[in-house]
């Protein structure tokens, strides 16, 4: 499923990365804790979470992550977008609850991987 | 022997928002030396789980990378406190972080435990009151 296709199920706004939005991922990781998406995140590249610090892009970074999706309505502020674009990582803020927002991504196929 | 790339960072433990500079620094260089994307993958992991660890519990310190033909082996010094209790420490989910520390996505207890996963070899010397020092490598 591509970047584009995420953001149109979650009814996203996409916060930076719009020339990404055809890059392609299978897997995705949800978690708040950014020690269990370390520990557990394994070959999924979106990351969807409620924690909002720039070492959620930073985390990001390290797994090679190409989108974080932003749950519950949360919104990175100027100095983590900043650091998303000069990361190269795209990233989307939806209303919808962790829960819901897994459950739409499921139902369209995307997949848990660890 | 062949040739050896030093790499050496002061981490600041008074800014946690700086926290994993370092290991980007070194990620972006692996990834100029043409190494291994899934190598990179592991040692970027394992040093910024150890750079956070030496920001909320260390009060920061210094890390070396090196890089040599036949592996890279990161050292992690700081003058913290010192672990009592390595055993537990490398419990998952045994955590001594602060509330707050939690309240940022860290301490559920898994960076040591991490560490370890993604690296081939890791050792630990600590002394409680003095610091610890923690070395890591993982093989080519």
């Amino acid at each position: 499923m591509t970047i584009r296709e995420m953001q149109k199920i979650l009814d996203a706004q996409f916060l930076y990365g719009e020339e990404l939005e055809d890059v392609d991922a299978e897997f995705v990781f949800s978690a708040d804790m950014m020690s269990d998406v370390l520990a557990y995140c394994g070959k999924c590249s979106v990351l969807m979470t409620g924690l909002c610090n720039p070492q959620v892009v930073r985390t990001a970074e390290m797994l090679d992550i190409v989108c974080i999706i932003f749950v519950r309505g949360k919104m990175p502020d100027e100095h983590m977008l900043a650091l998303a674009m000069e990361k190269g990582i795209a990233i989307l803020a939806t209303e919808h609850y962790m829960f819901t927002a897994c459950g739409l991504l499921y139902e369209h196929g995307l997949r848990g991987g660890a | 022997m062949g040739d050896q790339l030093i790499f050496t960072y002061d981490i600041d433990g008074s800014d946690f928002t700086r926290a994993g500079e370092a290991s980007s620094s070194v990620k972006n260089k692996l990834k100029m030396l043409g190494v291994n994307s899934e190598i990179i993958r592991r040692v970027a992991i394992a040093m910024y789980e150890g750079e956070i660890n030496m920001v909320i519990h260390a009060d920061g310190g210094q890390i070396t990378v090196t890089v040599s033909d036949d592996d890279i082996v990161m050292v992690l010094a700081d003058r913290g406190p010192g672990i009592p209790d390595i055993g537990k420490a490398m419990q998952e989910g045994y955590s001594t972080a602060r509330p707050e520390v939690r309240s940022l996505g860290f301490g559920a207890g898994m960076g040591l435990p991490n560490m370890k996963r993604y690296t081939d070899q890791m050792e630990i010397d600590t002394v409680v009151g003095k610091g610890t020092t923690i070395t890591m490598k993982v093989a080519f």
